[in-house]
């Protein structure tokens, strides 16, 4: 990288950090100082008076000063949060990067291509909350004959019971995946069109030539040439997720079930007013992404060493 | 030859049918949320909107009742007109009707060979009485549903009709002052801008600086500086909240709008440095090379060559931040929360204290969701080319 920057343009030592000082500072006070900060008040008690020791009881196990990971990463609700967060992944990273893929894959092949992404794209631009409001009118249940809420006309309309998706806990954390899964496609499609768009048409043409059908160009030649790009939008989509928040507060608010880390740590801080508690889960939410940040610098690495 | 395309689009049809069938599920949510947005209040909750061309409530019940001896316009009998607003204001309740129906007219049973409707059927029948009469008439689409989001009006009427009676709550005036009512989303609306676009200035600023000297100065430490960086991108916002609003607590920033802009600025910059080097990285070494031949200083080099070369990363990265920025409840939540109500912490309040107020939800959504789509709609390739910049070229 600095072999690319010719002699002439060197300047006074001070000159760089004139530029980045502004940046720096910034970042510093509102990522760097908060991390740190967050690590101390999570070994502290739940008003910052003393260490979080304190708050042991006698008749029940005690993890001393890290008495707040215990409840972060062993209480019940923090378990539903962890096993809620486990099904967004699981159920959301796949949907996601498979309808993505399928999307983009289809809308290669029409001339209506532009439109069709725009369609699939567009709640992305709609934020959480109002995606929220959205979906809980798809999902509205009246308790009377009739049914406003499009999914219950629906079941109605093929001599089903109506359901209360959001409060019934068979269906209602896959409910809110669903929501997800209607905003964050359009990302995923995008990334992934883009990447068929690189893979080289004559290694396509020459693999039907020879006699491939659709599906083994697809799995055989298309997949592999598009894995780097696939593994990056899994990536980003895993770190999203694990970061999900407004979809769960505005639509159920963590209740019947349905809860998630993010909102837990929002509750804990703002309904609670415990700060251990919601730095300690704070903590373990980075600790997960931790791995993600690594890929990331070292993916960042690679990609310089080509360049 | 055209058997041949015939068979081509028969091979394509399956494509097109998955495609338009995905566009269609996907589009179904917000039409239902538009077209909801636009009906009469009572409408919204006696049928669902996808019914919107289809005849009134208790239209099937009265013409199977009713139509054989009244009319289908319910004005055949002179002496029994359902279109009289007085006749049916004697029935205010279906049972009523339902006795009159049970009794005699001259001697004879009131519905002779029909059958006397149950319950819910004649209460249909009312409804569909009190519409043709005049009583109860009201038009397919409305715009009141926007009027009273937009002013805050909690009501049981609408914004207008008590406006008109003299009979509004006392914290409104019925004029454009009600457009800065703390409930209503008309401030709210405001108060998004006022949030967004400073948070959106601030942070390309200071990134197309840190980003020039990222890509064009030489200096200790760039290399690992930058992988930081990198790392940074995903830090989750959530980490921070904590430390900051004690921070800001001890600072008197808690619930300014300089504390939020602030705090956008910090997490919108590793993103936007990261974007911007990208960007700034790629462009020709030997324009630079030859300004600085010419005598040009690294200042006139950014000012001049480095800023109007990339108004294109400038103008993706605006959208994007733009559009987060507008988008974000949590934020907004922590650090301004009721003080300078924005438009999603607005419609988070009214999700969880109205219940089923849809009238003033869908317009309330629709109005914080409009002007995204029409940025995203307008600079759609701007958009995609910074999340393809941002996410896989690197």
């Amino acid at each position: 990288m600095a072999k690319n920057i010719p002699g002439i343009m060197r300047q006074k030592r001070f000159v760089p950090w004139m530029y980045l000082l502004p940046a720096l500072f910034v970042m510093a006070v509102f990522i760097i100082y908060p991390g740190f900060n967050t690590l101390f008040l999570s070994l502290r008690n739940d008003t910052n008076s003393d260490w979080a020791s304190v708050d042991c009881s006698p008749d029940e196990p005690c993890w001393g000063i890290f008495e707040n990971f215990r409840y972060a990463l062993t209480s019940p609700i923090m378990k539903t949060a962890f096993i809620n967060n486990i099904k967004w992944i699981v159920i959301m990273v796949s949907a996601t990067v498979g309808m993505g893929l399928l999307i983009a894959v289809l809308a290669d092949h029409v001339r209506y291509e532009s439109i069709a992404k725009s369609i699939i794209f567009l709640p992305m631009a709609i934020s959480f909350v109002g995606a929220g409001v959205i979906w809980k009118f798809m999902y509205n249940f009246g308790s009377g004959q009739v049914q406003i809420g499009f999914l219950n006309a629906i079941v109605r309309a093929f001599g089903g019971e109506p359901v209360s998706w959001l409060t019934e806990p068979k269906f209602n954390t896959l409910a809110l995946i669903v929501v997800g899964v209607w905003m964050w496609t359009g990302f995923c499609m995008t990334i992934l069109a883009a990447a068929i768009r690189n893979v080289s048409t004559e290694i396509l043409e020459a693999a039907r030539v020879d006699g491939a059908n659709e599906w083994i160009v697809f799995w055989k030649i298309m997949v592999p040439q598009i894995m780097p790009t696939i593994t990056v939008v899994v990536t980003t989509m895993v770190i999203n997720v694990l970061k999900i928040f407004d979809v769960v507060y505005v639509m159920t608010g963590g209740n019947y079930g349905t809860e998630v880390i993010a909102n837990r740590l929002y509750t804990e801080m703002y309904a609670n007013y415990d700060p251990g508690r919601a730095s300690a889960i704070a903590i373990v939410l980075i600790a997960i992404i931790i791995p993600a940040i690594i890929f990331n610098i070292h993916r960042f690495n690679e990609q310089e060493a080509v360049r | 030859m055209k058997k041949s395309r015939f068979f081509r689009w028969l091979e394509g049809l399956p494509i097109h049918i998955v495609l338009i069938g995905l566009c269609l599920i996907w589009l179904l949510p917000t039409l239902g949320l538009l077209v909801t947005s636009f009906r009469p209040v009572q409408d919204i909750n006696e049928t669902g909107w996808w019914t919107i061309f289809s005849k009134p409530k208790g239209y099937e019940e009265f013409q199977s009742y009713c139509a054989p001896c009244h009319g289908e316009s319910g004005n055949a009998l002179p002496s029994a007109d359902l279109t009289n607003p007085d006749l049916v204001n004697n029935y205010r309740r279906s049972f009523n009707l339902l006795s009159s129906l049970n009794s005699e007219i001259s001697g004879q049973p009131h519905m002779e060979s029909i059958a006397v409707p149950d319950e819910q059927a004649a209460a249909n029948i009312l409804s569909y009485m009190r519409r043709i009469s005049g009583i109860d008439d009201r038009p397919i689409f409305t715009f009141s549903n926007y009027i009273d989001a937009l002013s805050g009006y909690r009501g049981r009427n609408t914004y207008s009709s008590d406006c008109e009676s003299g009979q509004q709550s006392l914290d409104l005036f019925c004029d454009a002052r009600d457009l800065a009512n703390p409930r209503g989303m008309g401030r709210a609306f405001f108060n998004s801008l006022a949030v967004a676009i400073p948070s959106t200035i601030i942070p390309i600023l200071f990134a197309s600086f840190a980003a020039y000297a990222f890509s064009w100065m030489d200096f200790r430490g760039r290399q690992w500086l930058f992988a930081l960086l990198v790392g940074l991108q995903v830090v989750p916002l959530q980490m921070t909240l904590i430390p900051i609003s004690r921070l800001y607590a001890q600072l008197g920033l808690n619930g300014t709008f300089l504390g939020i802009w602030l705090f956008h600025t910090g997490f919108g910059l590793p993103y936007a440095i990261y974007l911007m080097r990208n960007f700034l990285g790629s462009l020709p070494r030997e324009i630079f090379e030859s300004a600085y031949l010419d005598g040009a200083s690294h200042w006139t080099a950014f000012i001049k060559l480095a800023i109007p070369l990339s108004v294109p990363a400038l103008a993706s990265l605006a959208i994007f931040q733009f559009l987060w920025i507008w988008n974000d409840l949590l934020v907004a939540l922590v650090f301004l929360g009721g003080e300078h109500p924005v438009l999603t912490y607005q419609i988070g309040n009214m999700v969880t204290s109205l219940g089923s107020g849809w009238h003033l939800l869908t317009a309330a959504a629709f109005i914080s969701m409009a002007l995204p789509m029409i940025v995203f709609l307008a600079l759609q390739r701007y958009f995609v080319r910074g999340l393809l910049a941002g996410s896989v070229k690197g």
